[in-house]
């Protein structure tokens, strides 16, 4: 079946079998592999894409659904060589160690500020509580999405 | 890698046309609402149904938390978050908001519906517990009409439900009382894991005793409620020593079984006790309709 939908703001579109999840949609078909593929079980948030705006599991979620709607995905958070302040953030406060789960952090931690420009870090654990760090750096993690929201308009050169 | 077996692919644009779809294409086809319970079933290969019928489009006819002559009328799509976020149902229904902020995860609860709760029927799955407990009604309709079923008529087991070969469910209607209250309490291992045991308890009040009180259970087995239970709580002033009594009814009535979760009889005495802490929370949220 056809499929078609926004990805970071550019329309794509393929044919795909429907029981193609979204997960390998973006990596395989489109070759986006900042999403990653954990668990298979919507259990450790790595491969958290946003859908219109709110982070959802791509792997327990059809490419079918998502068509015609808008995907956001690690690589649609840099605008024009500026990272997306939650990015900065987790390279100031090393919000990182071996990175794999970090692109469904940052993801989860954009919509947050979206919708809550200032969360307590109570509201920034629960956000993140469906994502899983085995570094496990949650402590720096939750200051790296503080660092975001306390310089929500300061871009950095990528 | 987990993949399901392949399917056919329709996608729904009203109830009608998902009706017609599911008439059409007999009883191997499936709904899919959030996904969150049937895609790991087909990833799992428990369940391959030959078509798979989205209702993801339906999100918006059936998307609603709204108050309709005394009752709140909740649409099958409704998602975890919306019920979570739900002003009405924190002010009525309270039982709703303490289950929707432990079911699953945020994220999850982005997608999972009440409606695809109530349907998978997974025997720790909190929704039919609050369901049963708060005397919700479901709607469940087919090409010839609407069915109105209680939770007793609904939920018949373990991933069982009265949901016949081309029905749907539509609406959950949850009746308001004054003088009403409602909690919900759960212990799970984890953030996203199922309930170890979780309990539910709807109190009414009038006049300083309890007029109608309705109890109900998750991941214990059998009966969701817990009759027993209510109807020694009925006609009587609420006290400490009741709700001990209430609980212990209901604790000794369910069948928990032993499992990585947690001994049978550990999970009995966690079912006691949660019991009573959400009969003591329901009955001070009562009081406070009440005053």
């Amino acid at each position: 079946m056809q499929v078609a939908m926004s990805v970071n703001g550019e329309e794509r579109g393929a044919e795909v079998e429907p029981r193609l999840l979204l997960v390998h949609y973006l990596r395989d078909v489109l070759g986006l592999t900042g999403t990653h593929w954990g668990c298979d079980t919507s259990n450790c948030g790595t491969c958290v894409v946003l859908m219109d705006g709110e982070p959802v599991k791509s792997c327990t979620l059809l490419a079918a659904t998502a068509a015609g709607h808008e995907i956001t995905t690690v690589e649609g958070m840099e605008r024009d060589g500026v990272l997306d302040p939650v990015q900065q953030g987790f390279h100031e406060e090393h919000g990182l160690q071996c990175g794999f789960c970090t692109p469904g952090m940052m993801l989860t931690a954009r919509a947050l500020l979206d919708r809550n420009a200032n969360p307590t870090d109570h509201e920034i654990r629960t956000a993140i509580s469906g994502q899983i760090c085995r570094c496990t750096g949650y402590a720096t993690i939750v200051r790296s999405i503080r660092w975001a929201a306390e310089h929500a308009n300061e871009g950095a050169r990528a | 890698m987990q993949v399901p077996s392949p399917f056919e692919y329709e996608r729904a644009t009203s109830v009608e046309h998902a009706l017609e779809l599911l008439a059409r294409l007999g009883p191997d086809a499936r709904l899919l609402a959030g996904g969150h319970s049937l895609l790991p079933m087909m990833k799992l290969r428990l369940a391959s149904p030959e078509y798979l019928i989205d209702i993801d489009p339906l999100a918006g006819e059936l998307g609603y938390v709204r108050e309709q002559d005394g009752e709140v009328r909740i649409g099958a799509m409704t998602r975890h978050r919306e019920l979570l976020e739900s002003e009405l149902l924190a002010r009525r229904v309270a039982i709703f908001t303490d289950a929707e902020r432990v079911i699953a995860d945020p994220v999850v609860r982005n997608r999972g519906t009440i409606g695809g709760a109530l349907c998978q029927a997974d025997p720790a799955e909190d929704l039919s517990a609050v369901c049963a407990a708060a005397d919700a009604r479901v709607v469940v309709r087919g090409r010839d009409g609407e069915r109105v079923l209680d939770m007793r008529a609904f939920h018949r087991g373990a991933y069982e439900t009265a949901v016949e070969d081309g029905e749907m469910v539509t609406e959950i209607r949850v009746p308001l009382h004054p003088g009403a209250g409602s909690a919900y309490e759960k212990v799970e291992r984890r953030v996203g894991d199922w309930a170890v045991v979780a309990a539910g308890a709807a109190v009414r009040l009038s006049d300083g005793t309890i007029e109608h009180a309705a109890i109900a259970l998750a991941a214990v087995g059998g009966d969701v409620t817990s009759p027993a239970a209510a109807e020694a709580l009925a006609g009587r002033p609420p006290s400490e020593e009741l709700f001990a009594e209430a609980a212990g009814i209901a604790a000794a009535g369910c069948s928990p079984v032993t499992d990585q979760r947690g001994s049978a009889e550990y999970k009995r005495h966690v079912a006691a006790e949660l019991t009573l802490r959400a009969l003591r929370r329901a009955t001070a949220r009562a009081l406070r309709e009440e005053s």
